[in-house]
């Protein structure tokens, strides 16, 4: 099948296939995506692998600790997973039934074995008081949905970082963002707890993953609340 | 595609699109696919869901509330907006708005749904005939 004549197809693959040549120098990253929605399972389970990852995808937070070791109904050894493969990232959504990403988030950094294994949550639903939440329960970062390569190859560049860095101040550093972002926040307008979605997303620029109607104040800089830690991460 | 001027398919459906390439020609096929079934198989959930007795809201709403989820990682707009006043209705808990809510989501559900399969018929005959797709601009 020649797609010869689509050649916006092939420079975005290209362009894809260039940048993840120049970040997977080292060992593939091994992501455990957690989403009960088959139709999201896919998607990111193609996002991540298209960003160069290695991906296990599961369908609830449940199976996402048997996978780790950490389901204590099961016996299992407490090892970097099931297979023997590291999980280096945990990517999650966050409304499942059973187990929410937030209840796996919490026992994930409970866990002396694996909290220091990023966990990322997903969420349809921009709630602050939600994101707050999983930032101070110890989440690396929130991605509002639906799920954008850009959203992806940002967590994974971050993380391929923070594994070269070494992952020592993970705990204080997420502490600390959970105090700067609800600084920063206090300096937004319009953040008050909003319902869901109605934007038409014609109207969002490609580069925006905000579906909600906050509106950041500097929309230049600041265009999802995830970049907005990520800036606050590094002052 | 007319898609994109009615409003029924947003960016998102052209994230997936980029995502399609050589080593993964049938992405987009394959995740329309699972969407028609996972939504079909909530649409029937729904409409029993709605005719009991005693309506069940709390379940109601999780289901709308996955078939927003998938519609919006689809791209499928109309459908996502359906959705989500029909989550109002679920918590003013009011029957009648929810059974015509109902109604409009399956409305833009079909209506997506035969877009969709008419514009991947479409593609498919045009590769098979030896040509290409071009990947349209949008200026979102």
């Amino acid at each position: 099948m020649a797609r010869n004549g689509g050649v916006a197809w092939m420079r975005t693959t290209d362009k894809i296939d260039g940048y993840d040549l120049s970040t997977s120098d080292t060992e593939e990253v091994h992501v455990l995506a957690v989403d009960d929605s088959l139709v999201d399972r896919k998607v990111i389970e193609r996002l991540l692998r298209i960003s160069s990852c290695k991906v296990t995808a599961v369908d609830s937070g449940r199976r996402a600790l048997q996978y780790l070791g950490l389901d204590e109904e099961i016996q299992k050894k407490e090892t970097n997973g099931f297979d023997g493969l590291k999980v280096d990232l945990i990517i999650t959504d966050y409304c499942m039934p059973g187990m929410t990403g937030y209840e796996l988030l919490k026992k994930v950094k409970e866990s002396s074995a694996f909290r220091e294994i990023p966990v990322v949550i997903m969420s349809s639903e921009n709630v602050i008081a939600r994101i707050d939440r999983c930032l101070e329960e110890g989440a690396e970062d929130f991605i509002v949905k639906p799920v954008k390569l850009s959203d992806v190859k940002r967590i994974i560049d971050y993380t391929t970082t923070e594994l070269r860095e070494g992952e020592q101040r993970e705990g204080a550093r997420a502490k600390r963002r959970g105090i700067n972002k609800r600084k920063q926040r206090e300096g937004d307008d319009d953040l008050s707890s909003s319902p869901p979605s109605t934007l038409s997303s014609s109207t969002s620029s490609p580069s925006s993953s905000i579906q909600s109607a906050t509106a950041p104040s500097s929309p230049s800089t600041l265009d999802s609340p995830t970049r907005r830690l990520k800036m606050t991460s590094s002052e | 595609f007319f898609c994109w001027e009615k409003g029924f398919l947003d960016a998102q459906f052209l994230q997936l699109q980029q995502l399609q390439d050589e080593s993964n020609p049938d992405f987009v096929v394959e995740v329309v696919s699972l969407f028609f079934d996972d939504s079909e198989k909530l649409l029937n959930d729904l409409t029993m869901a709605l005719d009991q007795p005693n309506v069940d809201f709390k379940k109601v709403d999780a289901h709308v509330h996955q078939l927003k989820g998938s519609s919006s990682s689809i791209g499928a707009q109309r459908v996502k907006n359906a959705c989500i006043a029909f989550r109002s209705f679920c918590e003013e808990q009011n029957i009648d708005a929810t059974l015509r809510c109902l109604q409009q989501v399956k409305q833009e559900y079909y209506l997506v749904k035969n877009k969709l399969e008419t514009m991947l018929r479409l593609e498919q005959q045009i590769v098979a005939a030896g040509g290409s797709i071009p990947m349209i601009e949008l200026g979102f």
